[in-house]
């Protein structure tokens, strides 16, 4: 969009412009405004690191439409711990290309997309479809979304030394399917000319292959020994999420967010997920300031699945077995700051802003029932000296440095 | 009982209000502060997508984080 434009505009359509950003989903009654990012990130954590870049453009066509495409390319070099405690280190690419497009039609947009990603052991095709309405005088917005994810699950063993699809995995099938789908209500609601709440609840049902097929748990042999199984998860998950979060100006052109996520799922996991925000302009003009900080911390709180443990009594000791840390109970807490220089160019008047954003999480999640195993297991095959006893290894901790680098370019 | 003194209240309310013509009590010209860039949920999707996926990579639970879809990216 132009300047020549946007100044043309009355205060209300460049109120219901910056809303779209507003809720978390799809608005109704206003297309998202036309941008273009470029990230660059970075993720280095519990011997695994991760960075990519990733592209995302939005543009109208017209008045009532408009695309959106995203390209995003995930580089992971890993020696996780559980990797060091049964494999050898790996390197490994993930693409994934997302198409969407959005239908405004009087106060509802109706919203399409495909999103595919491609790893050498995981590719996932989903379909998302959405519908979104304001209604009481543009105070309350709407949304339900359905998601479809095809996924097929590979396992990639080394034969004469090249890394490929294990053709034996699945029962000779060389592969195994998943399906996931995902229902959404969400419900965006302008309290005060200050405050803006928003609720979402969704519900995602998985039916198929859900186990890592590289992950083992271990097993007790008598006391001081043991040994090692694939995992067995069950063919079906359902879980239930249900999110409030709020955002509220404060007097001095700052903003004040908060989240509440609770989760329950047929595994037996519960999660708590807590997030302040605090995004604060350094320049007090209201458009065109410089620079904006901010800062985020979120908490998070899990128990157990059911069938986790991080040592077994016995080898098949149950239908049912995991030593997925994801699966373990825990807390973790991500501590990030932000900051963001907006410019303009004047000799390029078609851009109406440009944004330079710099940002670092760092994560710290400490496991409750996760031991380090390679005190008794060792790494890469390499027993350690002294070998610990199954069971007694110390808690495992994961640090991680999360850096990103993005340009944002408004139109 | 409370369901239904809750019921009662709203259909009150409605009767008092004429519900169909509920009138906005944040006028559009009274969102100026809303409307500001800062106020956005999310002021920068590509951020917050790859986020969502670090978080949703390495916790059990999953959804209601306002996400996209996609692969796995966690074996």
């Amino acid at each position: 969009m132009s300047n020549q434009v946007h100044t043309g505009l009355s205060r209300y359509v460049i109120t219901c412009l910056a809303l779209v950003g507003v809720a978390p989903t799809a608005v109704g009654g206003v297309l998202p405004e036309d941008r273009a990012d470029v990230l660059y990130f970075r993720y280095d954590g519990g011997g695994v690191t991760i960075n990519g870049p990733s592209m995302l453009v939005r543009k109208s066509i017209g008045e009532h439409v408009s695309v959106a495409a995203n390209y995003y390319v995930d580089m992971v070099s890993s020696a996780s711990i559980d990797v060091q405690t049964s494999a050898s280190p790996y390197e490994d690419e993930r693409t994934q290309s997302m198409l969407s497009m959005d239908f405004l039609h009087g106060k509802s947009t109706y919203s399409i997309g495909y999103v595919n990603s491609d790893e050498s052991d995981y590719k996932a095709k989903t379909l998302f479809a959405s519908v979104s309405h304001d209604m009481f005088g543009d105070l309350t917005t709407i949304s339900f979304s359905f998601k479809n994810g095809q996924n097929e699950v590979f396992k990639n063993v080394k034969i004469d030394d090249v890394r490929q699809n294990d053709p034996a995995f699945n029962g000779g099938l060389g592969s195994a399917d998943m399906e996931s789908k995902s229902y959404s209500l969400s419900l965006s609601q302008i309290i005060t000319r200050n405050l803006i709440l928003s609720g979402q609840y969704e519900v995602i049902t998985d039916e198929g292959w859900l186990n890592s097929p590289y992950r083992s748990v271990r097993f007790f042999i008598g006391t001081d020994a043991q040994g090692q199984q694939p995992e067995v998860y069950p063919n079906t998950r359902s879980s239930n999420a249900a999110s409030i979060r709020g955002k509220y100006f404060l007097p001095w052109r700052a903003a004040l967010d908060g989240m509440y996520r609770f989760y329950t799922d047929t595994w037996g996991v519960i999660g708590h997920t807590g997030e302040l925000g605090y995004v604060h302009p350094l320049d007090t003009k209201f458009a065109g300031g410089d620079w904006t900080i901010e800062g985020r911390f979120r908490y998070y709180r899990q128990t157990a699945a059911d069938f986790y443990a991080d040592i077994f009594p016995r080898a098949d000791f149950s239908n049912f077995m995991a030593r997925d840390k994801e699966l373990a109970t825990y807390n973790a807490m991500t501590a990030g700051i932000a900051a963001t220089y907006e410019f303009k160019i004047e000799r390029f008047p078609w851009l109406s802003k440009g944004q330079i954003n710099l940002r670092y999480d760092h994560m710290m999640v400490n496991y409750d029932d996760f031991r380090d195993a390679t005190y008794s297991l060792g790494k890469f095959g390499v027993i350690p000296d002294p070998q610990l006893p199954p069971g007694t290894e110390p808690l495992y901790e994961l640090r991680a440095n999360i850096f990103q680098f993005y340009i944002s370019a408004f139109f | 009982m409370r369901i239904r003194g809750l019921f009662v209240l709203t259909a009150l309310a409605c009767a008092a209000t004429g519900c169909s013509s509920i009138e906005p009590w944040v006028k559009p010209y009274d969102r100026e502060n809303l409307a500001d860039p800062i106020m956005s949920f999310s002021r920068a999707p590509i951020s917050q997508d790859f986020l969502d996926h670090v978080f949703e990579s390495r916790e059990g639970s999953r959804g209601a984080s306002g996400g996209g879809g996609g692969g796995c990216g966690c074996n």
